[in-house]
């Protein structure tokens, strides 16, 4: 590939898409995935929740760098950068970027679970972050 | 925005690094330049300070790269044509001085390389032992604990604060 046109993808890729997505979508998307491998499958809030405080099988779990609630800002476990609020009612970026999701679910499912997230896992803790901070901005 | 405008956008960004980079290809220079590089900023940015290129050589930088789905215990893997840009700006900023650690090896952290370790030892610029070790410190990552401008790519002496 020229440079020029390398550089036009990358310009591209980074300006991002002028339809972005709200944090609904994402819950649409997965809900539906996951309802192809089980028709009776519907995101839970309260299970994404756990799912967001508890170990599986690693030494971390979502909590560790992001805390059990979601509306607050988080701090990298390894170098101590803070990291915004995963809510999106605190934070109005998150759940906007199909890449973005894409990237850090792909990273940090295996942190935390050694393997990708299954699409129920997804649409669960989505449905966590949607729900958290939404009433009184406190953990649940 | 066109096609056209945008071309012309990137070419002058283009040019404008090129004269900010100056040509100078003393490792002294090159350890000020600003950390410009948006894609760098933005994928490696995320997780500590984007690191200037010229802490680590080429050697040291295609290491780290060529290893991001193992980085230093997290998974920090990249998309293909992401990762291209990003080893390509790194290879073109990186030391041009081998960097080792102690045992002479390719040095994979900037901690462990020489010039780090003098210009951060005890007594230097009023460190003190266990200084890293501070609750707002945290790590020898968190370069902006102490350097105010790090973020910026600025690790010059009057924006030094130690907690």
């Amino acid at each position: 590939m020229r440079p020029t046109r390398s550089w036009l993808l990358v310009a591209a890729l980074l300006a991002g898409p002028a339809w972005a997505e709200r944090p609904a979508d994402f819950l649409a998307r997965f809900e539906a995935e996951a309802r192809s491998q089980d028709a009776s499958f519907a995101a839970s809030a309260s299970r994404g929740r756990q799912w967001f405080e508890s170990r599986h099988g690693e030494d971390w779990s979502c909590s560790t760098c992001h805390t059990r609630d979601p509306a607050r800002s988080g701090r990298h476990q390894v170098t101590g950068k803070a990291i915004e609020p995963m809510a999106p009612a605190a934070n109005p970026q998150r759940l906007t970027s199909g890449r973005s999701v894409a990237k850090w679910f792909r990273r940090n499912c295996r942190d935390v679970l050694g393997r990708e997230c299954s699409a129920a896992e997804k649409a669960d803790v989505v449905a966590w972050l949607i729900d958290a901070g939404r009433s009184t901005g406190e953990g649940r | 925005m066109t096609t056209r405008t945008l071309t012309m956008l990137v070419a002058m960004g283009a040019a404008m690094s090129a004269l900010a980079s100056g040509g100078g290809d003393d490792d002294r220079d090159r350890r000020r330049d600003p950390v410009a590089d948006r894609i760098y900023v933005e994928e490696c940015g995320s997780c500590h300070v984007a690191y200037p290129p010229a802490l680590l050589s080429r050697a040291s930088w295609k290491a780290v790269v060529g290893r991001l789905a193992t980085h230093f215990g997290v998974d920090a893997s990249l998309e293909p044509a992401m990762g291209a840009e990003i080893n390509a700006y790194l290879q073109a900023r990186a030391s041009l001085r081998d960097t080792v650690d102690g045992d002479g090896r390719t040095a994979l952290r900037i901690t462990e390389t020489a010039w780090f370790r003098h210009e951060h030892r005890p007594g230097e610029h009023g460190l003190y032992r266990g200084v890293f070790e501070q609750a707002s410190v945290g790590s020898p990552a968190k370069c902006d604990a102490c350097h105010r401008g790090a973020a910026g790519g600025r690790y010059g002496e009057g924006e030094i604060r130690l907690p």
